[in-house]
């Protein structure tokens, strides 16, 4: 259908134009200098069907109201900054398609539970970096190679799933025994947590595991399965919460025995 | 540019305005977040009962005639679909708490927990459709003054 060879009729013209549907969002708004509680606030936004829902947001602030205020940064679903409840669950708004949602009835978009709202769909996310910086994320390790430190595949694979977290906070807000208990450590210290105490390399394992054998520490999890749910990186948040559990409980991590030969040691 | 869709209910949005869920919407979990809201409040509900129940049955100690009394009651048919409902509440607690169980320590928990949730719910309907039957039979003997055999 290169060419058209259609006889009078408009079918030759230029391209059919993509559809565009009017979509309602209802944003809950809060400005702290003038407002005294959030409020719902409607706008009517022309969307495509590939348009995400921070395409709409945008919209809004470039278009209608430049007073909208969320956080994003990269809008590809890396940098986590766009994390927010979208019609009762947290998703990223720069990986929610607006074809994925009912735009028969309006959606509904706000901040994540359980965090101060500062702005908007801003919330203070300094305690949920506190919690995380709580568990030491970082490698632990008493030698200094003079290469780098050796790991077999099957225990690279070990913790993979954990090392995916982007830290936007989808899943601690998502947790309802956070939103009671600011105290919870929550799903997002402890799969990161899990990524060291998980990893052959670290020597910080026992640490960490006594961080989190605390009643605001792992066993505050219900296994709601919320965090799994909303994880946009698709990480099985409440499996790894478990197995912390059953490290705690054994006393130390399951992991893998290398399969590689004996490591070179220095002469 | 003449491609906007007029939604049908393009005025709705004006009636939709203001704060019609004041705090928030809520949060739209999925099967393991209303097992465990199930699991709360047939939790609490039972241990009230519990409470309850330690009493009444602290009373024969009082005195046998009191807790005869006190105990009859149960007889009623209003104690009989309070007894349905505790049966059920049990029954869910029980089911829903091996389902936990199995989470917690079972390799593959986690990631049946969703198949799990609706095979506690199968075994529980089984469950209250050998019970109840029986206990209405009771509750509607016990209505017509007969004393049940």
């Amino acid at each position: 259908m290169a060419t058209a060879v259609a006889e009078g009729s408009s079918a030759a013209q230029a391209p059919a134009p993509i559809q565009a549907f009017t979509v309602t969002l209802i944003i809950r708004r809060f400005d702290p200098e003038k407002d005294a509680e959030p409020y719902w606030q409607d706008f009517d936004v022309e969307l495509y069907a590939t348009d995400r829902v921070l395409d709409a947001l945008h919209k809004i602030k470039w278009e209608q109201d430049g007073s909208l205020s969320f956080r994003r940064s990269c809008a590809h679903g890396v940098c986590g900054s766009d994390a927010m409840r979208i019609n009762g669950r947290n998703r990223l708004a720069c990986k929610t398609l607006i074809k994925d949602l009912d735009i028969s009835k309006p959606i509904y978009v706000e901040a994540i539970k359980g965090l101060p709202l500062e702005k908007d769909l801003i919330v203070d996310m300094e305690p949920f970096f506190e919690s995380y910086r709580e568990i030491q994320p970082f490698l632990i390790a008493s030698d200094k190679p003079e290469k780098e430190r050796i790991q077999s595949a099957a225990q690279r694979e070990r913790f993979d799933d954990t090392t995916k977290c982007i830290l936007c906070a989808a899943c601690t807000s998502s947790c309802p025994v956070f939103w009671t208990d600011g105290q919870y450590f929550g799903p997002a210290a402890i799969v990161n947590a899990h990524r060291f105490i998980f990893d052959s390399r670290d020597e910080g394992a026992q640490v960490r595991l006594d961080i989190l054998n605390d009643k605001e520490g792992v066993w505050r999890c219900r296994t709601t399965f919320n965090c799994t749910e909303a994880c946009p990186r698709g990480i099985q948040v409440t499996k790894a919460i478990a197995e912390v559990k059953n490290a705690i409980m054994r006393g130390s991590a399951d992991i893998p025995v290398s399969d590689l030969a004996p490591t070179p040691q220095r002469a | 540019m003449s491609s906007q869709v007029v939604r049908p209910g393009a005025e709705a949005a004006e009636r939709i305005r203001g704060p019609r869920r004041p705090a928030g919407t809520l949060y739209r979990g999925r099967e393991g977040m209303w097992s465990w809201v199930l699991h709360r409040i047939t939790g609490v509900a039972i241990f009230f009962f519990l409470l309850v129940h330690i009493l009444d049955t602290a009373l024969v100690r009082i005195s046998p005639d009191a807790y005869n009394a006190v105990i009859g009651t149960y007889k009623q048919p209003i104690m009989g679909l309070g007894e349905a409902a505790l049966v059920g509440a049990i029954g869910l607690h029980a089911l829903n708490g091996l389902r936990i169980i199995l989470i917690d320590f079972w390799k593959l928990g986690p990631r049946w927990q969703r198949v799990m949730y609706w095979i506690v719910l199968v075994l529980w309907v089984i469950l209250l459709a050998g019970f109840l039957p029986r206990q209405f039979v009771n509750i509607a003997l016990e209505f017509q003054g007969m004393p049940n055999a």
